[in-house]
């Protein structure tokens, strides 16, 4: 008799803290592949997770997310040349403008296709002169790596995957700064937003820590290494320090609605490999005057010809929440757009939405329906971001003695 | 949460209170660890019509969706509306307070095929082993 080979399924991926979310009774759900928390029902759940970012303070496990160091040779630089190989090549490959990084400072910015539309979302970080770390989407890594590799090879630089090599934790709140605080002698207040810093974290050397985010509240980002002892003894000491703050796990659930209510763009949503950067709504990303660059030249024809569809912030007038996928007809009922993304929003206690509108439908005010089930229910655009973090208002100075 | 031995339950996670020919319907202690917060009810009009096995009205969580079945047929005689600004209720009393619809049984005969608390509790068991075992 003949064994029979069974189908393999393809087994979920797992981050070094699997085991610290299910001890903690997490919910757990396959996320592009990888079995992921989306809340923490012992913590009070999603609401609960969401609330605490917003007022206080919450640890995320975004391991999943991948990392590409994109470096040229030291000499290049060293050798008199104006621009680096690294420099080069992520100028090619990305629509921001990597020159106006300084060292320890990160922008968004995104990996295009030829047509301008999105490979995907990346945050880039200048680790030196000629150094960057592009920290890119979970779900897109293999396709984003065999990009980068693909479309690096003209430029004399060294492409190198970390994705694994990496626990990266999300420290997110307006406590935030007091849990880092707790945890290493780096001079936190130097970082500013979305710039970053290497320091001893947890007692370990040479961290980098971003003050960086998906959440639209301060925050810092920490990526240390990803053995599981490691891993579980960063996770455990961030709890232990963020514990006077009320920190609390959260998952990807209010990951979601955190991210959904700035404003921030989800791969797969808001962006993807059929919507250009105009309509996204990206273009203070998009550095056309930096000089060539993948998707330049479509996006310069896509500009002249102008937008079919924008992408638009609605709320719910009455009853019922738009969700993904929803169609968006206008007062003839014609279905003349599709949400992209949406919730309730646990922070302004309304049902919000982003949704890709004609142009002539996109003006704050105007009235719109969603197709919920049989109904066709009221929307209305709205400003965007739903959710704006308050300003910090700066502490009374002390007077001065000269 | 215990399960009321006198409800008799579906795998869809419904429970049903037959009084008379007249069944409270509401969804399972279960089924509201599945959705987490419920922030809004879509339920029938009184007079409406439910027939067993189709979906009568929505329960939604911040994050889901779930389409609630009627268990058995007959007429709805009174909604819960006080779930409309109050769906927090079916995460803090879903067996009690946070019932959905009343309906008038229009073949009582059905509820001998639901399971009562026992079968539903070994049901949710085997569900649960399940997730742990994904």
């Amino acid at each position: 008799m003949q064994s029979v080979n069974l189908p393999t399924i393809p087994e979920l991926r797992k981050t070094p803290l699997n085991g610290v979310h299910r001890r903690l009774g997490a919910k757990m759900v396959n996320f592009g592949g990888w079995d992921m928390p989306v809340e923490y029902p012992a913590n009070g759940g999603l609401v609960a997770e969401h609330k605490a970012v917003r007022g206080g303070v919450g640890v995320f496990d975004v391991s999943h997310m991948g990392d590409i160091r994109v470096y040229g040779d030291e000499t290049s630089v060293s050798g008199g040349k104006a621009i680096g190989a690294g420099l080069a090549a992520v100028q090619h490959i990305s629509m921001n403008d990597a020159s106006k990084l300084a060292i320890g400072q990160a922008h968004y910015s995104a990996l295009l296709y030829p047509q301008g539309t999105f490979v995907d979302d990346v945050i880039v970080h200048r680790l030196s002169e000629d150094d960057f770390l592009l920290v890119i989407n979970a779900g897109t890594r293999e396709k984003d790596i065999n990009w980068v590799r693909e479309n690096t090879t003209a430029f004399d630089c060294i492409v190198e995957e970390l994705s694994d090599a990496y626990t990266q934790l999300a420290i997110q709140g307006p406590r935030a700064i007091d849990v880092m605080r707790k945890l290493t002698d780096a001079n936190l207040d130097a970082i500013k937003n979305y710039w970053f810093t290497h320091g001893t974290v947890c007692g370990l050397k040479d961290i980098l820590i971003a003050r960086t985010g998906y959440t639209g509240e301060d925050g810092f980002e920490i990526y240390v290494p990803s053995d599981c002892a490691t891993s579980e003894k960063v996770w455990a000491q961030v709890m232990e320090a963020g514990r006077e703050f009320g920190i609390i796990p959260c998952g990807l659930g209010a990951r979601n609605t955190l991210r959904l209510e700035a404003k921030m763009a989800l791969y797969g949503h808001e962006i993807s490999d059929t919507i250009n950067v105009w309509e996204a709504g990206l273009d203070r990303y998009c550095k056309m005057e930096k000089g060539d660059f993948i998707g330049r030249a479509a996006l310069e024809r896509a500009k002249s010809i102008g937008l079919k569809r924008t992408l638009v912030g609605l709320e719910m007038v009455g009853r019922g929440i738009g969700r993904d996928e929803y169609r968006v007809c206008n007062e003839a009922g014609e279905a003349v757009g599709v949400i992209t993304s949406g919730s309730p929003s646990p922070t302004l206690c309304k049902n919000i939405a982003l949704a890709y509108l004609p142009p002539a439908l996109a003006d704050i005010g105007t009235r719109v329906f969603v197709e919920i089930r049989a109904t066709k229910c009221e929307a209305q655009v709205v400003a965007t971001p739903f959710y704006k973090r308050p300003r910090k208002v700066a502490a009374p100075q002390a007077a001065k003695t000269a | 949460m215990a399960y009321p031995a006198n409800f008799r339950y579906t795998k869809q996670h419904e429970w049903v209170d037959l009084k008379g020919d007249v069944a409270s319907i509401g969804i399972t202690d279960y089924a509201q660890q599945e959705l987490g917060d419920v922030v809004f009810v879509e339920l029938p009009k009184v007079g409406s019509q439910l027939t067993a096995g189709k979906s009568f009205g929505t329960v939604e969580s911040v994050k889901a969706v779930s389409e609630i079945y009627a268990p058995v047929s007959g007429e709805v005689t009174e909604a819960n509306e006080t779930l409309h600004n109050t769906p927090e209720n079916i995460n803090s009393d879903p067996h009690g307070a946070a019932w959905l619809v009343k309906v008038k049984l229009s073949n009582t005969s059905e509820i001998s095929g639901l399971m009562d608390a026992t079968a539903y509790e070994a049901f949710i068991a085997s569900e649960k082993g399940k997730e742990a075992s994904a």
